[in-house]
């Protein structure tokens, strides 16, 4: 499976919202509804899946769709 | 008496005390009761006792709360058994009592780390999965001296006061996730603990109880499976006493 199709299964599934509202420039927390809470739940739920670590500081900037894909096609590469 | 049916609960330092009447009475209320205690020993022999009193699920572990990786490890295979984690009880503490003047800083840790740290980290680990499950309580086992402070017992008090604020800071965390965090202040109870004080501060104590007596572990017990049950549905964030009215 892509890396793009699995992305976007975890927040359809963490975050309880439909495949088709999960574009690149969607927000997590204006377009999508999460709140600070469900943004770290999603946060610990990459590094489960990828088996990697996101440090605070990154994390905070991961703040869209687009930005968490760019972000993890770095660190799995 | 039914109050906990189908529940799953924790409780630490639940091997004798506080901590095993607690035990003793969710068990009695059907809860599937796990109970983590430092000795092995120890916790066979309140698991034999359990089992005697109900036919509810009981099992042990043993376990240092303050060892973050066995914790984790206990809880997921407690998920893995049961399928869910519905209340915790961080009830494990310890004493180690001196005047601040002449304590040593590896009496301050130890009672920081277990009484502190180590509902800290149970609390963490069982949160994701609370919050997952959309609900959960966790009731925190503080102490009057947290509120009132004791001569001799800086260390112990400053713990127990750490808790009411850590209690505060996770009932905000969690509210939205219909998880429930409280903490239960008991004054003076019949327990090991207490009967190491001695006799004049025993007596000393005993005047300033407007009940003109010490409580027992059964009373605490009784708390607790309030706070735990669906009838406290609506209460988070608190500090309750239960002292014989020794703190108002």
């Amino acid at each position: 499976m892509d890396l793009l199709q699995k992305v976007k299964e975890i927040i359809v599934e963490e975050l309880g919202v439909e495949e088709n509202e999960v574009i690149l420039e969607a927000s997590f927390i204006e377009d999508l509804g999460a709140d600070s809470l469900d943004t770290v739940e999603l946060i610990m739920k990459f590094e489960e899946e990828f088996d990697i670590d996101i440090a605070d500081e990154d994390a905070e900037n991961l703040t869209t769709v687009g930005k968490a894909i760019e972000y993890l096609k770095t660190k799995i590469s | 008496m039914s109050h906990l049916k189908d529940k799953v609960a924790i409780i630490t330092g639940a091997a004798r005390g506080i901590g095993f009447s607690i035990a003793e009475l969710f068990a009695k209320a059907e809860a599937t009761v796990i109970i983590l205690d430092i000795s092995t020993e120890l916790i066979n022999a309140a698991v034999e006792k359990l089992e005697s009193v109900s036919s509810t699920t009981i099992c042990g572990f043993s376990a240092d709360v303050t060892d973050e990786d066995r914790i984790g490890e206990i809880f997921k295979q407690i998920i893995q058994q049961y399928g869910k984690i519905d209340i915790l009880i961080n009830n494990a503490g310890i004493t180690k009592d001196g005047l601040l003047m002449k304590m040593k800083i590896s009496d301050w840790d130890a009672v920081l780390n277990v009484n502190l740290k180590g509902t800290f980290i149970c609390t963490q680990k069982v949160s994701r999965l609370m919050l997952k499950q959309r609900h959960g309580v966790i009731i925190n086992m503080a102490s009057i001296i947290g509120i009132m402070g004791n001569a001799g017992q800086a260390n112990y008090a400053a713990s127990k006061g750490g808790i009411i604020a850590f209690t505060k800071s996770a009932a905000k965390e969690f509210a939205s996730r219909n998880v429930r965090v409280n903490a239960i202040a008991p004054g003076f109870i019949k327990t090991d603990m207490t009967a190491a004080l001695s006799d004049e501060i025993m007596a000393k104590y005993s005047d300033l109880i407007p009940m003109k007596r010490m409580g027992n572990p059964e009373d605490v017990a009784n708390l607790c499976l309030f706070l735990a049950s669906d009838s406290a549905s609506y209460i988070t964030g608190q500090t309750i006493t239960i002292d014989g009215g020794m703190y108002m």
